[in-house]
């Protein structure tokens, strides 16, 4: 017993010793602060190269601005940026919500009825085939130059990977799990919430990754089309006048809001996902 | 299915000394896109109660289904299945079977103790707790403290124990074990098949035992039933004449020798 509950142990207390446990712990320090840094340092360093390129090759800033010149901006505009960001980031999280919603729902009714999936899922491929920047004008015209027209983007764009997904996490139960629910007598939604809900979490959280960042891909495109507020509006805007600098800070707010997203989402699944080691190793 | 509706009558007294499973004549056919494949074939098997028989044979030899055809899970094509004196359903029903899966199969999101509480939550009226709690249970197979680990902080060895005790919580009459220490190394093997024969001893179960090891099967069984594949079939019943209680060093005398010898011989033929 004494052999396997070691084994098992967490690693919090690797050595008996106390040097060999400190030089340990520093190169676990070490190692973690390069992970950090590594990232940080590439990022400074291209920005040194594109700043030097801008002053050294003289290239004027409506065609490429120096990054203080996006700073400046950043900083000039800042409270412009984040009325704008208001807007987007509604829509996003808006349709990011309805389309992963409308995905899980269809996706239960597909492993409980092989009809629907069969009939439905090839409507859906077709559907996802269609470019954004074609089904995005639709959209506006049958819902209108206001919101509703930049979440249903949104959500469109979330929903195909989320449907995939969560039918193969539903469907994809270990078959003796399946079995030892049948030998339990357990009712269907004992083993919808027990077994399949569960199991389809690992699938449903990869999903809901990519749909964190693509749903504020979906508002942006959404507010190309015919919109006055949002950082969609602002591209456009500060592109028509030749507004660089300013068209370079609002694509870093809107990375930045993605990032942010995508972070969450994140931290969301390594917090309902601590059984799951191929994840959280 | 009139034979079902006179065994249900039944049910609910069975005979005192009647034995825990009484196969006769079982056959199961699986139909395929090719044809149907014979899983087992006019199989007769008695164990009785309070007894322990492993099931030894090849690949494809039908042990497992067998076992399925015990606990409810595969329907026999012909032939009558009778478990603790009734049908199969209404033992299971009843829980009175307990099932030990191959690969331990405990759910990887429940902690160690949430495994073993899964039978006291699912299926409704059924879910009646046994004499033993699942913290008992825990550290009737050794693992006190370990309640509140995840499946993946667990070695192989000790996540079968928790399905060992997942099964036992509902006081089941009938243990199923499908290959259960087929995927652990030698020595955790042994040490469980030791601890398994006391946990046995103290809970007055009857065990059926799927298993490929003829070490195994000998050591556990107190009757030993060789199966022949395609189709499986019962080649011999084997009784073990080993005194109990057993332990590891018994395998190296002679008589347990002999004994292995003798169903490696007949495995061969199998």
């Amino acid at each position: 017993m004494s052999a396997s509950a070691i084994e098992a142990a967490p690693v919090s207390k690797t050595f008996d010793d106390d040097d060999a446990q400190a030089r340990f712990d520093a190169d676990r320090r070490y190692l973690a602060w390069r992970r950090r840094l590594l990232p940080v340092i590439a990022t400074v360093g291209i920005l040194i190269v594109w700043e030097a390129s801008v002053h050294i090759f003289g290239i004027r800033p409506f065609i490429a601005p120096a990054p203080s010149a996006v700073a400046v901006m950043f900083v000039q505009k800042f409270p412009l940026l984040m009325a704008n960001l208001g807007p987007t980031a509604i829509e996003a999280i808006s349709g990011f919500l309805i389309g992963n919603i409308a995905a899980v729902l269809i996706a239960t009714s597909f492993v409980y009825q092989r009809t629907v999936e069969e009939a439905f899922f090839p409507v859906a491929v077709m559907v996802h085939t269609i470019p954004v920047m074609a089904y995005a004008p639709i959209l506006v015209l049958l819902l209108g130059n206001g919101m509703a027209a930049k979440v249903a983007i949104a959500a469109m764009i979330c929903f195909f990977p989320t449907l995939v997904n969560m039918t193969r996490g539903l469907r994809n139960v270990n078959p003796q799990h399946m079995e030892l629910m049948r030998i339990l007598s357990a009712s269907p939604t004992e083993i919808f919430f027990k077994l399949r809900f569960k199991n389809s979490l690992p699938y449903l959280f990869s999903a809901l990754k990519i749909a964190a960042a693509t749903s504020v891909i979906g508002a942006i495109v959404g507010e190309w089309i015919g919109s006055t507020t949002g950082i969609g509006a602002l591209i456009i805007q500060a592109t028509y006048n030749f507004d660089s600098p300013l068209l370079y800070a609002t694509i870093v707010v809107g990375s930045c809001f993605s990032a942010l997203f995508f972070g969450i989402i994140s931290w969301a699944e390594r917090l309902s996902l601590k059984w799951n080691v191929a994840e959280t190793a | 299915m009139m034979e079902v509706a006179v065994m249900e009558r039944t049910d609910q007294k069975p005979a005192a000394n009647a034995a825990a499973v009484e196969l006769s004549r079982v056959t199961v056919r699986f139909t395929t896109d090719r044809g149907s494949v014979t899983a087992l074939e006019n199989i007769d098997l008695t164990v009785p109660n309070g007894g322990f028989l492993t099931l030894l044979g090849p690949s494809g030899c039908g042990k497992s289904t067998l076992l399925r055809v015990v606990s409810d899970l595969i329907q026999p094509t012909s032939g009558s299945v009778k478990v603790l004196g009734g049908d199969a359903a209404a033992a299971r029903a009843r829980r009175e079977i307990g099932f030990v899966f191959q690969d331990a199969a405990l759910l990887p999101w429940r902690t160690a103790i949430e495994n073993v509480s899964l039978p006291l939550e699912v299926g409704g009226r059924n879910a009646r707790p046994g004499r033993r709690t699942p913290k008992e249970l825990l550290e009737l197979v050794g693992l006190a403290g370990w309640e509140n680990a995840l499946p993946h902080e667990l070695s192989g060895g000790m996540r079968q124990r928790v399905s060992i005790a997942r099964a036992l919580v509902n006081d089941p009459k009938l243990l199923l074990m499908d290959e259960p220490f087929g995927a652990l190394d030698e020595i955790t093997r042994d040490r469980l098949n030791e601890e398994l024969l006391s946990v046995w001893q103290e809970t007055d179960t009857t065990i059926l035992f799927v298993t490929h090891s003829i070490y195994e099967a000998a050591f556990l069984g107190q009757q030993v039933l060789l199966l022949a594949a395609r189709p499986g079939r019962v080649r011999e019943t084997v009784e073990v004449p080993l005194p109990s209680p057993r332990h590891i060093e018994q395998r190296e005398s002679v008589q347990f020798i002999e004994l292995a010898a003798h169903l490696r011989r007949v495995l061969e033929t199998c």
